[in-house]
């Protein structure tokens, strides 16, 4: 499938695209707007809120000119009251709507935790499944530019440790659109990370409606030697780690989580006992991170590695601003080949 | 109350909405009553968060609601539900946790559900009901029907960053919602002076051009009236209300012990709130206004009494959940 391949270099995206006219090459935030318009003309009780989501940028563009096509009571800006108006979307979910909440920062996920946690969450259990939330919250990672400790965190751990949740971290502009509309057709309350990197990242994305089933990982890029699970922004750097490896004769898996909530626990596994070596890349902090929960399930299964697993998460400490700092902070491409040497020489005599 | 509050109102109540007040008001009451009664049997193995001496409110706003009106409660939630509609039977069965409960056992007493009456759960963490039902009436508003949302929440709910962020966005959107808060004074055994710089609940409304209003919550007619008044200006689309109904909890926050023993409250105030009883002074009106007599006061209590009587034997001979149904409805299955 060609939209399941993931491009690093853009020349080569751009002469596959004039190989095959029939395919459409858009960006992930288009895919997003065009996804939320889709949904909007299709399904009348779907309806958008959110901190400037009417404004001229129309949150990076994801939501731009959606309400000029739909009107106020469709695509509504909300006041800057994040827990209030997270709850008046679950209520509005439990009432037989079908909301799609914006909030432009992850960072802003923790003033809305009552509502998310203890109501979005819960409604469905606690009433013995008579009454759902159907309801998407979308939340963007900023990075760069010294957004600092407060504007660029990837806090999907915290998510995942919530019965009731769904969390999802769409790679592709083909996966943003196919999952938001899955998303909204769940009828569970499913938060959506979007990694703030990803939205100018060009690929194939067919034009009208389609889904892409929640709660399956993707297999990138086949390799027998080492397993690398990503997520979101870190798959694209580790595609170009697994390219770069290629040149030392090894060759990774690189596999997409996509959702981690629920872990599609099956893919990991099979790739994990062909390769028997395993990283996980991680957009967020290591301690009780999805690398904490890809490792566990790894040995859950009884698979045996040849070599200890590898880490690569954000250093502990929140994010720093300067730009000497910042660049010290991220891992990527280059963290993901150094772990993957690590697993690939371990046990091996040293020279 | 007294006999001229009860002329006054007579030009905008029927005789059968009086006996329906009433009505209400003493269903609410045994019912909360028969909590006491059977508690200490411990069968019901869940926190009961009572309403006794608070009953006027619930029976005067939901009087003038529709059966398709959403109401949002919290965790003191049962008046509510019963004033709306709310059989009796799912809601014993829930405190017993038993499978024929309104939550299926999974609730307890603080998370009760009647979808059909209008009620679509009520939260247990304070506050967190109230945007919730702003929520609903924004659905509402959305779908083009005509449904009015009622919140109940306590003084205490008022100190959540959560009521000021819902009401101004109801304010804001013109939404039919009506909050109703009952300031029973007490955040579990807290005063509301230590709690709040003022202590008129009524007036925050003035901040967002809504309309607000402090009534004795323990005078039926007068919350009939407010209600009234409210509920109209919701459905006609002029927007939100704050009623604040003073009112008092006989009980402690938790349970079915007066709590003035553990000294948690002066026995002097309970004593002063017991002769202001909601239920009593009605019933005095009523008999005094000749608009009920003691037949037929007696006869609601005798049906009241069966209508208990079969809830609560439905609830014991009910089954327990089997455990399957402990990983049951965590999620919408597709």
């Amino acid at each position: 499938m060609p939209w399941t391949k993931i491009y690093s270099n853009r020349a080569e995206f751009d002469k596959a695209l004039k190989d095959n006219p029939d395919l459409r090459g858009i960006a992930y935030k288009d895919a997003l707007r065009e996804a939320t318009a889709q949904l909007l003309s299709s399904d009348p009780s779907v309806f958008v809120i959110g901190e400037g989501v009417d404004d001229a940028g129309g949150v990076f563009g994801t939501t731009k000119g959606l309400q000029e096509e739909f009107g106020a009571k469709r695509v509504m800006d909300s006041p800057l009251s994040e827990n209030g108006i997270t709850g008046i979307a679950v209520g509005a979910a439990a009432a037989g709507m079908k909301p799609i909440l914006v909030h432009m920062r992850v960072d802003f996920l923790p003033l809305s935790i009552d509502q998310i946690m203890n109501h979005a969450a819960k409604w469905r259990y606690m009433f013995g499944g008579s009454v759902s939330v159907p309801i998407v919250i979308r939340s963007i990672i900023g990075r760069g530019w010294g957004s600092a400790a407060q504007h660029s965190q990837s806090l999907q751990a915290m998510f995942m440790n919530i019965p009731g949740l769904k969390v999802i971290m769409p790679a592709t502009p083909f996966d943003a659109k196919g999952m938001l509309i899955s998303a909204v057709k769940d009828g569970n309350p499913v938060v959506m990370i979007e990694h703030r990197w990803l939205y100018e990242h060009v690929g194939y994305v067919p034009k009208e409606m389609y889904t892409v089933p929640l709660g399956k990982a993707i297999v990138r890029r086949t390799g027998a030697d080492a397993t690398i699970v990503a997520i979101s922004h870190m798959v694209h750097e580790s595609i170009q780690a697994a390219e770069a490896l290629e040149a030392e004769g090894i060759n990774c898996e690189v596999i997409d989580l996509r959702t981690l909530k629920p872990l599609d626990t099956e893919t990991i596994a099979e790739s994990v006992e062909k390769t028997g070596r395993l990283i996980v890349a991680d957009t967020g902090w290591k301690d009780a991170g999805v690398g904490a929960e890809v490792i566990a399930r790894v040995a859950e299964a009884g698979l045996l590695l040849k070599a200890p697993a590898v880490r690569v998460n954000l250093p502990e400490a929140p994010t720093p601003a300067s730009p000497v700092l910042e660049k010290a902070y991220y891992p990527g491409k280059n963290e993901i080949i150094e772990a993957v040497r690590k697993v690939s020489s371990y046990g091996k005599a040293q020279a | 109350m007294n006999d001229e509050s009860l002329k006054i109102c007579q030009g905008r109540i029927t005789k059968k909405e009086l006996g329906e007040l009433y009505f209400q008001m003493l269903r609410i009451r045994l019912f909360e009553e028969r909590i006491v009664d059977l508690y200490p049997e411990q069968e019901m193995k869940c926190p009961v968060h009572l309403c006794i001496g608070q009953e006027a409110i619930a029976a005067g706003v939901c009087i003038h609601l529709k059966k398709e009106d959403y109401v949002f409660s919290n965790h003191r939630g049962h008046g509510h539900c019963l004033a709306k509609g709310s059989d009796m039977k799912p809601l014993f069965a829930e405190f017993y946790g038993k499978i024929t409960g309104c939550s299926r056992g999974k609730g307890g007493s603080m998370h009760l559900i009647d979808i059909p009456n209008g009620i679509l759960g009520t939260s247990a963490i304070v506050g967190g009901g109230i945007p919730m039902g702003v929520g609903a009436a924004l659905a509402s508003n959305l779908k083009g029907e005509n449904r009015v949302t009622v919140i109940f929440f306590g003084d205490g709910a008022f100190e959540e960053g959560a009521f000021y962020e819902s009401f101004n966005f109801a304010a804001l959107k013109k939404l039919p919602v009506v909050f109703v808060c009952e300031n029973n004074f007490y955040a579990t055994n807290s005063r509301q002076e230590a709690r709040q710089a003022v202590c008129k609940i009524s007036g925050t409304a003035a901040a967002f051009d809504a309309h607000g209003i402090c009534i004795d919550g323990n005078d039926v007619l007068e919350v009939y009236r407010a209600a009234g008044d409210a509920v109209a200006k919701a459905r006609s689309g002029r927007g939100p209300s704050l009623i604040e109904a003073k009112t008092y909890r006989w009980k402690g926050h938790v349970g079915p012990e007066e709590d003035w023993t553990k000294g948690c409250r002066p026995e002097d105030e309970l004593r002063e709130w017991k002769e202001k009883c909601p239920v009593k002074r009605f019933k005095e009106a009523l008999s005094s206004g000749n608009i009920m007599d003691k037949a037929e006061m007696d006869g609601m209590e005798a049906k009241i009494k069966a209508e208990l009587d079969e809830a609560v034997d439905f609830a014991k001979k009910s089954p327990y959940p089997d455990t399957i149904e402990l990983l049951k409805d965590v999620y919408v299955e597709a």
